[in-house]
């Protein structure tokens, strides 16, 4: 057969990050057409925020101190929701084996899935976000916060990226997701609450430091060990 | 070009491939023949290295797997009954994304050339999810030929295609095994391959039971050979 085909070996990291951008090219073109996952999480964290501000009738101290739960929770449904969403698409029309058999590092569909769904939820924080401040009367335009949201986000997606592309290869994966990722996600929720907590709150950054710490360790070592196994986890 | 010795695959307790062995020449067309459960599935995944053998040794153009998967992977172009293909992009976008992960080079000609091969280049700019039954099989088989590969791999291309849509997919089969490629296609349709291919395996009980070229079979009896195979 004639030369059609650049040689991975000659240049492994082009074609590495080539196929980590044409993945989350592919996500974001077939979303802005369909818009199928990110109206379903924009629907819902709104419905979640609206019945936590009419169900919890909080006065303004109460309120600072639950906003960081709510916002969290809200995140982490929403989160699961786009996960699901996500990786469905790609098994349901057999897409999934096509990015299996594509002749690059396995760990690129990982990293290519991984940043299109950390995109998507960013888009949802961003705009839940001022909704959250305008129906609770609280002001969440605060750099820390918004760090803290950013690191807890990509731990979550990190993690529910990895452990989605196990769920779905199962019949129930709509179930199955929630319940292996809420428990793995546990320690990057309450870090990322009490460091959310702390800045609305407007402790010393000594304080929150710790929080923050754990985070980005958090992120660092379930990214490294989703590359490592990603590959036996899709495999049959 | 693939060479399979002892190879046994197990699902839990369950055995589906039990010490098979197969051989492919280079440019051959092979046809896998069995009854539904017989494993044909399985071994095309396995040779499409999307499922790791629990024994046995197979290689595909000297590359052995599961070690040297990504090289195999360069080689090989796989087409199953599901189009691989997203709905919400149109052709040439479907074309352009797998184009962008395999690694092909001047991708522009390539896709024009390939959607022409697969008679769609009027269809080029319309989402996949308008496209009939057949005109998906047909791109997707466009997008396993799209970066050149020296081997396909067919798993049941014709589930769920009506007469002309199959007639039209073998013309297509046809064209692009007549590139000097070598083909294993599955089917447990003997009217539809008896045709296409230059060889016939049967898969029985988790080994290949019979095998049989087209020189040595006589007009009109695959059946009788199928039947033989599977009673033996």
């Amino acid at each position: 057969m004639e030369n059609n085909q650049q040689s991975s070996e000659h240049k492994p990291a082009s074609n590495f990050l080539g196929a980590i951008n044409a993945i989350v090219w592919k996500d974001l073109a077939a979303e802005l057409r369909s818009r199928e996952l990110l109206s379903a999480m924009l629907v819902f964290t709104l419905l979640i925020i609206l019945i936590f501000n009419f169900a919890l009738e909080l006065d303004p101290s109460t309120r600072r101190v639950a906003t960081p739960g709510i916002l969290w929770a809200t995140f982490a449904f929403a989160g699961t929701l786009g996960l699901n969403r996500s990786m469905s698409v790609e098994k349901d029309r057999g897409c999934l084996d096509g990015l299996l058999l594509a002749p690059v590092d396995r760990s690129a569909i990982y990293f290519g899935k991984t940043i299109s769904n950390l995109v998507f939820m960013l888009i949802v924080e961003a705009v839940v976000l001022p909704v959250y401040s305008v129906l609770y009367n609280t002001n969440l335009f605060n750099p820390g916060l918004i760090v803290v949201i950013l690191l807890g986000s990509v731990g979550y997606v990190a993690v529910g990226t990895l452990l989605s592309s196990m769920a779905v290869q199962t019949r129930t994966r709509d179930v199955l997701l929630p319940i292996l990722l809420f428990p793995v996600v546990i320690p990057i929720l309450i870090a990322a609450v009490k460091a959310s907590s702390g800045f609305l709150q407007g402790l010393e950054l000594a304080e929150i430091m710790p929080y923050i710490n754990l985070l980005i360790v958090y992120d660092v070592i379930f990214t490294a060990a989703a590359y490592m196994v990603f590959d036996y986890v899709v495999e049959e | 070009m693939i060479t399979v010795k002892k190879l046994v695959k197990r699902f839990g307790l369950k055995t589906v491939l039990r010490g098979l062995d197969f051989v492919v020449q280079e440019g051959e067309f092979v046809a896998l023949l069995g009854s539904n459960g017989a494993g044909k599935t399985t071994f095309l995944r396995i040779l499409a290295s999307l499922s790791r053998p629990t024994l046995g040794e197979v290689r595909i153009a000297g590359y052995l797997l599961p070690v040297q998967a990504a090289a195999v992977r360069r080689k090989l172009g796989v087409v199953s009954h599901l189009p691989l293909l997203y709905g919400d992009l149109t052709a040439e976008e479907n074309m352009r994304f797998f184009g962008r992960i395999y690694g092909v080079a001047e991708m522009s000609q390539r896709i024009d050339e390939v959607l022409e091969l697969v008679g769609l280049t009027s269809r080029r700019h319309d989402l996949v999810r308008t496209f009939s039954r057949g005109m998906q099989q047909r791109l997707a088989i466009g997008r396993a030929i799209l970066h050149d590969p020296d081997v396909l791999l067919f798993d049941e291309p014709h589930t769920g295609l009506d007469q002309d849509a199959c007639d039209m997919l073998d013309r297509l089969l046809r064209k692009v095994a007549g590139q000097g490629r070598t083909v294993v296609m599955t089917s447990h349709d003997l009217a539809r391959v008896e045709d296409l291919a230059s060889r016939f395996d049967v898969l029985s009980r988790g080994v290949i039971s019979a095998s049989i070229g087209r020189s040595e079979l006589g007009r009109n009896n695959l059946l009788d050979f199928y039947q033989q195979a599977l009673a033996g």
